[in-house]
């Protein structure tokens, strides 16, 4: 199955990663190679079969629900690209 | 002998009999840094500084008595994990500024009993990668023999446990990445249970899989460094509260007289096993025989669907994980796109021209594609995009819960093995290091030097690499004991008695 660069190109966005035009093409030949061999899992019957997401069996894990101060906001703030009076800066969401 | 070349064990002693100083040991392994960091490239950011400090303080902790197990040893971690006030890359550019508020819970386990840290380890980047190859940060080759790779994901910690640059190191293993380099460098690497240490503070690569594990010198040291860092923390709600046993006592314990080994012959018939892999699992199997163990050959049919799973599954956990990193809240973000100085193709390489170029004006869509553009190599795309592919509707149950399904076979096929042998003996690595660049534009081959490691890790069962001898041509072979989930002591156990044969 191979995929093709409009295929590359549209998930490329959904993603939010900009690609060059030669890195679509690797892209879409090394991708659709990963893919074809995934093919292999076809060969299993897997009816009826229970998917696994987790192998702790944990289940419920809790923890209190009560506030506590976060005691690295100044180191948090400092690692933040653009900052104006203590608040995170970002470009404008609505245009 | 160089202090450097110590043991834990052997550091320990010198150290509480006053014969040398944490600060001394910490200066030997500096030199030795310096000296061969340039050729290995194992570290990204050495700490000279504050690790002779936390030496010191680690020497007034000896004289006070206050001394636990790896008080004033000096250890490194792989750059994935988080370390306090310590630049932290996961070897992406796009953490290239990354400076971690907080200690991973395993690192603060080590350097709350006065561990030196002596600088984070090269790695491929986030995880993504058998050779450390896909670093942005540049490969790690391997140090028995400088044209080959050291392995990968955690290869800068491996190569500088081998090279005798620290002590021993922390790494991460999703699918293989403290296993497969431990056994390429030539040293001992353990992939804990899932749910074994906790995953607080390690950057998450896929959260159903991720575990944090030692790279050491002997098996001993190994016991040694998990009895510190095994248990459940508050801050990892998959961390399992069974009771962390003595590991050191374990090992003593093993009576191979008593010990069913299995022999899973799926590995055995794996097309790129090297004919000199193969004699010396085989050998180390013998040995165990000759030591009284019973030996049974076992059936894991599922073995051949593990990279398919394996490769499904970590792309879609990957790509959800690493949609944080956008390059709002933290990290290198650019806002334009790439200036015409930017080389089409320069990913490839790695020597990306670095980030933080700055201007203005652009959208917040143009900030997040152009931070992740710049700031994630080729491979860590890749995964993105497979795993944005995998999960979208209309695909998600051909891929993602198909593989899911077959997981659970996997993990049968160990369940039931379990129930006739009380270990299992593979090579660890099909292959020994092979060459830098061998592999490295030829994804699925990649992919597919994980075979022997991915389903131990889709499992979520302990599983040691231990060397067991040298090919003619000087490189180092691993093979590696998996066992059922919470058996770490029984494997260190049996990977000890290969180690002292």
């Amino acid at each position: 199955m191979a995929l093709s660069l409009d295929e590359v190109r549209k998930i490329a966005k959904l993603a939010r990663l900009n690609l060059t035009p030669a890195e679509e093409k690797r892209h879409a030949e090394t991708i659709s190679v990963v893919l074809d061999y995934m093919n292999i899992l076809n060969e299993v019957n897997t009816d009826g079969v229970e998917i696994t997401s987790q192998v702790t069996g944990l289940s419920d894990v809790m923890r209190p629900d009560e506030p506590y101060e976060c005691d690295f906001k100044k180191e948090l703030i400092n690692q933040m690209p653009e900052v104006s009076e203590n608040e995170l800066k970002v470009p404008a969401v609505f245009e | 002998m160089n202090l450097n070349e110590l043991t834990i064990k052997q550091a320990r002693t010198g150290l509480d009999n006053g014969e040398f100083t944490s600060v001394d040991l910490t200066t030997v392994c500096l030199k030795r840094i310096k000296e061969c960091n340039g050729e290995l490239n194992a570290f990204i950011t050495v700490c000279e500084k504050s690790a002779l400090a936390e030496a010191k303080v680690a020497d007034e902790m000896i004289e006070n008595k206050k001394i636990k197990p790896l008080t004033g040893i000096p250890f490194c971690v792989k750059d994935a994990i988080c370390t306090v006030g310590v630049r932290s890359t996961a070897a992406a550019k796009i953490l290239d500024n990354y400076i971690p508020p907080f200690d991973a819970t395993v690192i603060k386990k080590i350097r709350e009993q006065g561990g030196v840290l002596l600088g984070k380890n090269n790695c491929d980047t986030f995880g993504h990668g058998a050779s450390n190859e896909n670093s942005m940060y540049g490969p790690v080759p391997n140090p028995h023999d400088l044209t080959k790779v050291s392995g990968g994901s955690s290869g800068g910690s491996a190569a500088a446990v081998a090279d005798n640059m620290c002590i021993f190191s922390i790494g991460e293993d999703t699918g293989g990445s403290i296993r497969q380099p431990a056994s390429f460098c030539g040293v001992v690497g353990l992939r804990p249970s899932y749910g074994r240490n906790s995953r607080y503070g390690i950057m998450p690569m896929a959260s159903s899989l991720d575990t944090v594990g030692p790279i050491t010198k002997t098996v001993e040291d190994m016991a040694v460094v998990m009895q510190e860092i095994a248990g459940c923390d508050g801050r990892d709600a998959t961390t399992v509260p069974d009771d962390v046993p003595d590991y050191e006592k374990e090992l003593g314990k093993i009576d191979l007289k008593k010990l069913t080994v299995g022999v899973p012959k799926e590995y055995f018939e794996v097309d790129a096993l090297d004919p000199e892999v193969k004699s010396a699992t085989l050998a180390a199997i013998e040995k165990l025989k000759q030591a009284g163990a019973t030996i049974k050959e076992v059936s894991l049919p599922m073995t051949k669907y593990a990279i398919a799973v394996y490769y499904i599954v970590v792309p879609c956990e990957d790509s959800s994980n690493l949609g944080r990193l956008d390059g709002v809240r933290y990290g290198v973000r650019v806002d334009t796109p790439p200036t015409p100085s930017y080389q089409e193709g320069d990913s490839d390489t790695g020597n990306i021209p670095l980030l933080s170029r700055g201007g203005r004006g652009g959208s917040l869509y143009d900030l997040y594609a152009n931070s992740r553009d710049q700031g994630f190599p080729e491979e860590v795309k890749r995964r993105i995009l497979i795993g944005t592919y995998a999960l979208s509707a209309g695909y998600y149950d051909a891929y993602y819960k198909k593989a899911q399904k077959v997981r659970t076979l996997i993990i049968q096929d160990f369940e039931k093995a379990f129930k006739k042998v009380d270990v299992l003996i593979t090579p660890t690595s099909p292959f020994p290091a092979f060459a830098l660049g061998e592999k490295s534009f030829d994804p699925l081959q990649m992919y597919l030097a994980d075979i022997m490691l991915a389903p131990a890790s889709l499992a979520g069962v302990p599983a040691l690499s231990v060397p067991a001898g040298m090919s003619k041509s000087g490189l180092p072979i691993g093979v590696q004991i998996i066992g059922p989930r919470l058996s770490e002591g029984l494997v260190m156990g049996v990977g000890e008695a290969i180690e002292k044969n």
